[in-house]
């Protein structure tokens, strides 16, 4: 093509334009979502530290224990008494605090997004290609520009977590509230009830299992996240296993990624158990 | 006054909708407007139902009935036409007013029952009053008292998947009465069950009907459900109405080859009823005579046996020949002693079905009676098989009428055709007429009928 034209596509041109623009013209917009992502990390992240590290491992604990029994219970409580053991419980709980919030943030915007992609056929249309553009463009990029806009620290890996981690949660989202039985549906408007209430009284509770398997990947993509929100000046694991790649440290390494690795799987199954101890999942699993 | 009405209703799915109704108005068929592109469901389709009627929309499927009965609730939107529900036209109300319609007018029952499968029995019940946000107090009373009405008291708590189809089908039949809406619109709601439970399913809903009387529109592909339940019965065939009329109606006189097909595996015994086959009574004397002159009659009438009435036509019972003969040999002249009080009787309305058993049992043919146990007249093991015989056969311009007509040469002109006067025995009866009434003592009118 750039024989034929005489010149190459300047795309790189155009984007470094649009992207100045928005640096320039919506800097309250970056102000504000900095504040909040930035306030709301110090906020969980000092408070989990502040509290005595046995004092959270037995909450941790005891919360497995009740979604899941006592077999689970007693494997996450060991395995977060290794974490403390081994000296990473700060940076874990600052890790599980950058997570907390990119995930309550991401499901906050992907939960009503997929609600209008289930009720409208163009939302959901014009929503695909951007769904696999944010699932497809290499997460780098992502922490790139959230560097370029917020600049280093841990927001711009909580905004490109969030960017990246958000697409099963709206994929599913609308999945679950699609796959709803019509029929139930009908009979809420056949019997005078408004879209809001059918929403609220049918379609969400029978969705709910499918939004939670939803909501489950996205943490799962967001601890995918962790490296490279590090890299960026994100505190916590991360930035652990950053340092022992330059000190060619791989004890130290070793002792962060199976951090992460506990960390992960331990909100893996508590929040599958939570999607799967609602009535509905319940129903579906006897039937 | 109609309960519901729709008046030329049109639905037609696709883009060029407008363009198909255009010409389907202006008289084109459905095959030349297909080439359009476009899904004729419904097809100018008129009809009233009568408050306190079932009224039933038969078709396959694929022939438009769902898409009819959506139309009649709003949740499909007529391409053309309008529905009328308590003076109001459906398709011009704006969403609020739909909405308050629907809570206060319609009800529905669905085909897969549609139930909330995570609320329970109860719950479910009450959901239509929980949505016009009637307190909890109030909807759980209202939703019990609809459950205890299909008879499911004591499964209250629990959830729908714990449920036989059948019990689930009466939880959506509860939810749609405790809307307490006059008008009840049935979409296809017993064809998931099995025939039994459908069967029974069907009785409950009459027994339900005759209390409430609702205006009930009922979905259906099943004939024979629909001659069972229907007061009056609409034909679909390909999106249009291709008959309106009651069971008897349809099957006596079905309005085009379609039908005639579509009705002739129909088990009519189930429909017909017992004063569309009955003829006059041959023998009948008053109870005040006496046996000599019962005797005599029924020389003339050359039977064996008599039905005896009071003055004003009541059954009083049968009377044989040799009993009668008894009473002149003892030299009494009452007949009380020498009668059978307990002839076999039908109701007038009973089905054909329910004849078979008590003319099996009786020597005498079965009489037909009035709630006032008048004799209006009856039904010979024979007239049973004959008229069993020429429904079997089916035609539609009446073959039972034409044989026996042509060789009795009786000088009448062939019987009505069925729909309009259903009540008048046919011809093949209409010869036996003249010498019945001939043995009604005192002039009384003939044919009983």
């Amino acid at each position: 093509m750039e024989e034929l034209i005489g010149r190459e596509l300047p795309v790189d041109e155009w984007a470094d334009t649009i992207f100045d623009w928005l640096d320039e013209n919506l800097n309250p917009l970056w102000t504000f979502i900095r504040e909040v992502l930035g306030g709301a990390y110090n906020l969980l992240g000092d408070a989990l530290n502040a509290l005595p590290s046995l004092a959270v491992i037995a909450a941790l604990g005891l919360l497995a224990l009740l979604v899941r029994g006592w077999v689970f219970g007693l494997v996450a409580t060991l395995s977060l008494l290794l974490i403390d053991w081994i000296g990473m419980w700060e940076n874990t709980m600052l890790t599980l605090s950058m997570v907390t919030v990119a995930c309550v943030v991401a499901a906050l915007i992907a939960i009503p997004v997929g609600i209008a992609a289930a009720r409208s056929q163009t939302v959901s249309s014009l929503l695909k290609p951007v769904l696999d553009f944010m699932q497809t463009m290499p997460a780098l990029l992502y922490v790139l520009l959230a560097v370029l806009i917020f600049s280093v620290g841990v927001v711009p890996g909580i905004v490109a977590t969030i960017i990246f981690a958000m697409p099963p949660g709206i994929r599913l989202t609308e999945l679950g509230i699609r796959q709803v039985d019509k029929e139930v549906v009908e009979a809420g408007y056949a019997f005078g009830s408004s879209p809001a209430k059918i929403l609220r009284q049918v379609q969400l509770p029978l969705a709910m299992p499918t939004i939670m398997a939803g909501i489950n990947q996205v943490i799962m993509l967001a601890l995918a996240m962790v490296v490279l929100a590090g890299m960026v000046g994100g505190p916590g694991l991360g930035q652990v296993v950053l340092a022992s790649l330059s000190r060619l440290d791989i004890g130290l390494g070793i002792e962060a990624g199976l951090s992460v690795v506990i960390l992960a799987i331990y909100l893996d199954r508590v929040t599958g158990a939570l999607g799967s101890r609602s009535r509905i999942a319940r129903l579906e699993k006897a039937a | 006054m109609s309960a519901l009405s729709a008046v030329g209703l049109y639905k037609i799915f696709g883009r060029r909708a407008r363009e198909a109704l255009r010409r389907l108005q202006a008289g084109a068929s459905i095959d030349e407007v297909r080439p359009l592109g476009i899904t004729a469901a419904v097809v100018d389709a008129s009809f009233e139902a009568q408050p306190g009627e079932i009224f039933v929309v038969m078709g396959l499927s694929g022939s438009g009935k769902s898409t009819l009965i959506r139309m009649l609730n709003g949740l499909l939107e007529p391409t053309a036409g309008h529905v009328y529900v308590d003076g109001k036209d459906v398709a011009a109300l704006d969403t609020r007013e739909l909405r308050r319609l629907r809570r206060d007018h319609m009800s529905m029952v669905f085909q897969h029952f549609a139930l909330l499968p995570h609320r329970t029995v109860l719950e479910n019940a009450g959901y239509a009053l929980k949505i016009r946000e009637v307190d909890k107090a109030t909807r759980d009373a209202k939703a019990r008292e609809s459950l205890s009405m299909v008879g499911l008291d004591g499964w209250e708590d629990r959830l729908p998947q714990q449920l036989s189809g059948g019990m689930k089908q009466r939880v959506g039949l509860a939810r749609a009465l405790a809307a307490e809406t006059p008008i009840m619109l049935m979409d296809e709601a017993f064809s998931a069950l099995d025939p039994l439970i459908r069967r029974e399913m069907q009785d409950q809903l009459l027994e339900l009907q005759s209390r409430l009387e609702k205006t009930i529109i009922f979905i259906t592909h099943d004939l024979n459900e629909a001659m069972r339940l229907g007061d009056r019965i609409a034909v679909m065939r390909a999106g249009q109405i291709v008959q309106i009329g009651t069971g008897e109606e349809i099957l006596q006189d079905p309005a085009n080859d379609y039908v005639a097909q579509f009705v002739q595996d129909v088990d009519r015994t189930r429909v017909l009823t017992a004063a569309s086959v009955m003829e006059p009574a041959k023998a009948v004397v008053i109870d005040t005579e006496g046996p000599r002159a019962v005797l005599r009659q029924m020389r003339q009438e050359q039977v064996h046996s008599a039905f005896v009435v009071s003055r004003d036509r009541k059954l009083r019972g049968t009377i044989r020949d040799d009993a009668a003969q008894a009473v002149v040999g003892r030299g009494g002249d009452g007949l009380r002693e020498a009668l059978n009080t307990k002839p076999a009787t039908v109701g007038a309305d009973a089905l054909l079905a329910d004849v078979f058993a008590p003319s099996a049992e009786s020597p005498l043919p079965v009489a037909v009676v009035d709630e006032d146990h008048r004799l209006l007249g009856v039904i010979p093991r024979a007239t049973l098989l004959g008229a069993m015989a020429s429904l079997v056969t089916a035609e539609p311009d009446g073959a039972a009428g034409a044989g026996p007509d042509g060789t009795a040469g009786s000088g009448q002109p062939p019987g009505p055709d069925g729909a309009e006067d259903r009540a008048e025995p046919d011809p093949m009866f209409e010869v036996q007429r003249g010498s019945a009434s001939g043995a009604m003592p005192g002039g009384s009118s003939g044919g009983g009928v």
